[in-house]
């Protein structure tokens, strides 16, 4: 069945409030929980589903994910017949646009031997099993399946995604924006089902038409008068899309009854590796509560935080609350509570930082921390 | 016109990995030496693949033979190693059978010998002869370097030993420029210190004709410490021994893995396993970073991806996807992949093999000698081994 399914990933996310995080980055590479970057949650699912051809659509500032993706090896992409196929020679004016990166790259549409679509962003964190959504999709068949979740935390969660209006029979009515107004809504997922031909006749029509930017803003406006259907998910969904939703997923993976899910549900989640070595606990250290990846130096003390791989926590330092990116050291008696630190940071000797839930302290790549005695 | 292609190498490693390892008891029972686990997430073989691919040797063959099925699936096509080649790459070599019938690899230098059509495909200048059940860290291309700067026709490394331990190994005596002129294999009384690695760079025309000869030869063990080193001294080449320093191990017996385990945790080890510039490779699983509970205690150890902590652990090295349930206490132990640990177990210096169950209440070891428990075993509820 699923021979008959190739994957799209469309990276036109809205970075605009995680802009801390992207500035060298596309949203889809932002390293999480320790060890991933955000698209190996969208390949690893498309992959335990069976699909072998994947196109991702990228725009500029994409070394990183290249990066990361390389030949597609963990993901089992590397492939004689299909595999994984990157567009990352794109650049559009405004970001969310994918239409015209879809349009220059059409020939990979016409040359792949699948007739059906699975169409996706990155930023919707879960582990879904595409296959039942599929199973849905050619019995109602429908022209187009949505995946949605029914969430019942709107006004903390999911802002600014959008919002599915369902008949009874999950036929979809309209499609709005969520705003926090009711805390019961079903968000969709951004995931979409749909025959290849049609695809390209929504190609078709924004590019004759002019009147869309992209393939999600078509859909949502449906002036084609499509029967387009929703999927209901019911499993743990985040989207990233907030410096703030980014520390508030980092930290549900905490609680082990959702990280048993997201990792371990349907299918495994696969990543690159980096054959660091185990992570060594000091004689001194203190930990509890956390997600430590490997390579890790521990001698001070760690709680409820997230550490990726090679982080160093030099003695008496202090993390409490904070979500470590891969290569940072934290030096002696350093205090630091509800950071997130992107990769590669220093801190100095008893420096102090302290953030909010609400509102983390963000520590781009590359910085450098002095401590405030050497000022003085 | 065909094209052939070019395949010659400057020099080839050949990995002996076939030894049984009897004296690792029940961790050797389905699996080869060079494959048991070491080090939270190693195998011992990784350490000379991946000494291999930092030195830039990249074609390697792997001589296997007794339960080589762990091995076969550990090395695969070599691509944690980067040593999925288009031309050299990793190779298995089983034994096999030829036209005049063929055996079983009666020794080290048979195991080459019978390989012989394998290593010429290459046209190698050199041979690098490595055991695949050491544990150390060493760049392969300083000593072939050293053997060419010495014009040398077999470098032999060798490390220093303390004398009164000189009697468990073979010695090379040699001179001030590193010449050896005598080869004592366990000597009573012995001149020096310096104990052969079984690591060996040798010329290839000179090492295939001896190899050639001792296969004719009805009285040899076709061993290379035994019988090829002493037949090549007396026939007057020229060795020389290469000068280690370092960390090394052949981790032989229960208590020598336990130990190179445990020496990881010494702060002062030599061997460095965080180093950066000298990365062991492995097969990487698909888990998630470790998580340690809330009333965990973790010191003075070494734990991994997929581990899941929430009692005490002290002194203790972790494979991926352990287990350890609530007030239990790990210590002095090495715990392999996927055992699950109950609540309130106690297990001290103790080896657990992989995929075990250890049910609540139960309590392992005497913290005197080490208590070994192999694969997939289960202990049950309230259980005592000591």
């Amino acid at each position: 069945m699923l021979k008959e399914y190739m994957g799209i990933i469309s990276l036109n996310e809205d970075d605009s409030h995680i802009k801390s995080l992207t500035s060298s980055r596309p949203l889809a590479a932002i390293p999480i929980f320790g060890r991933y970057r955000i698209i190996d949650f969208v390949l690893s699912n498309m992959v335990n589903a069976g699909i072998t051809n994947i196109g991702i659509y990228t725009q500029d500032k994409s070394r990183s994910l290249l990066h990361h993706l390389q030949s597609g090896k963990p993901w089992d992409l590397n492939r004689k017949i299909n595999g994984l196929f990157l567009f990352n020679f794109n650049f559009s004016d405004i970001k969310t646009n994918d239409i015209y990166l879809l349009k220059d790259n059409i020939d990979y549409l016409y040359r792949s031997k699948q007739n059906s679509i699975i169409f996706s962003s990155s930023n919707m964190i879960c582990n879904i099993d595409y296959k039942k959504a599929i199973e849905y999709h050619e019995k109602e068949g429908s022209d187009v399946t949505i995946i949605y979740k029914k969430v019942h935390n709107s006004e903390c969660s999911f802002t600014n995604c959008s919002i599915l209006n369902l008949s009874s029979d999950n036929k979809v009515i309209s499609i709005g924006k969520n705003i926090g107004v009711n805390p019961i809504c079903n968000i969709s997922m951004d995931m979409f089902i749909m025959k290849k031909e049609l695809l390209l006749d929504i190609i078709k029509e924004c590019i004759s038409t002019g009147n869309y930017k992209s393939i999600k803003h078509c859909l949502y406006s449906n002036n084609l008068n499509l029967n387009i259907k929703g999927y209901p998910f019911n499993g743990y969904l985040e989207c990233v899309n907030s410096s703030n939703s980014y520390y508030k997923i980092n930290m549900d993976m905490l609680n082990q009854k959702i990280s048993r899910e997201l990792f371990f549900g349907t299918g495994l989640i696969y990543t690159k590796g980096q054959d660091a070595p185990p992570t060594k606990y000091a004689e001194g250290s203190a930990v509890s509560n956390s997600l430590i990846a490997n390579g890790c130096i521990i001698e001070g003390s760690v709680k409820n935080s997230i550490i990726s791989r090679r982080v160093v926590v030099g003695k008496g330092a202090k993390l409490d609350g904070c979500i470590i990116l891969q290569n940072c050291e934290i030096r002696e008696n350093a205090k630091l509570a509800r950071v997130i630190m992107d990769k590669n940071v220093v801190i100095e000797k008893n420096k102090e930082l302290k953030g909010d839930i609400q509102f983390p302290v963000v520590i781009e790549k590359n910085s450098y921390c002095y401590s405030l005695a050497k000022h003085a | 016109m065909v094209v052939m292609q070019m395949l010659k190498k400057q020099i080839l490693a050949m990995v002996l990995a076939g030894g049984q390892g009897t004296r690792l008891k029940v961790l050797t029972m389905n699996n080869a030496k060079p494959a048991v686990p070491f080090g939270g997430k190693y195998r011992i073989i990784d350490f000379t693949l991946s000494n291999c691919s930092n030195s830039g040797i990249d074609t390697i063959g792997v001589l296997t033979q007794y339960q080589p099925h762990i091995l076969n699936a550990h090395i695969g096509i070599g691509t944690p190693w980067d040593l999925d080649r288009n031309s050299g790459g990793v190779t298995i070599l089983p034994p096999h059978i030829r036209n005049d019938g063929g055996n079983w690899y009666m020794g080290t230098a048979d195991a080459i010998f019978q390989n012989i059509n394998f290593i010429d495909r290459y046209e190698p200048e050199y041979i690098l002869v490595l055991s695949g059940d050491h544990i150390y860290k060493m760049d392969y291309s300083q000593m072939l370097k050293f053997h060419k700067k010495k014009n040398s026709d077999v470098t032999i490394a060798v490390i220093d030993i303390p004398m009164e331990e000189a009697n468990r190994f073979g010695i090379m005596n040699s001179d001030e420029s590193n010449k050896i002129f005598e080869f004592e294999e366990k000597p009573q009384n012995p001149k020096s210190n310096k104990a052969s690695m079984g690591i060996y760079i040798f010329n290839w025309k000179i090492l295939k004709k001896f190899l050639i000869e001792d296969s004719r030869d009805e009285n040899s063990c076709h061993d290379f410490g035994k019988n090829i080193i002493p037949k090549l001294l007396i026939s007057g080449y020229d060795l020389y021994a290469f000068p280690y320093k370092g960390y090394w191990k052949d981790v032989g017996t229960i208590e020598s893995l336990w130990e190179a385990n445990m020496d990881l945790l010494n702060p002062e080890n030599e061997l460095n396993i965080h180093d950066r510039d000298w990365k062991i490779y492995s097969v990487t699983p698909t888990l998630p970073p470790q998580y340690i509970g809330s009333k965990a205690k973790v010191f003075n150890s070494l734990i991994v991806e997929g581990c899941s902590i929430l009692g005490t652990v002290n002194n203790s090295i972790l494979f991926p996807g352990v287990q350890v349930g609530e007030n239990s206490i790990i210590e002095d132990s090495v715990i392999m992949s996927n055992t699950k640990i109950g609540n309130d177990v106690v297990i001290k210096k103790s080896i657990i093999g992989s995929d075990t169950i250890v049910r609540s209440n139960s309590i392992i070891g005497n913290s005197k000698d080490i208590t070994v428990i192999g694969d997939y075993e289960e202990v049950k509820i309230n259980c005592t081994i000591k």
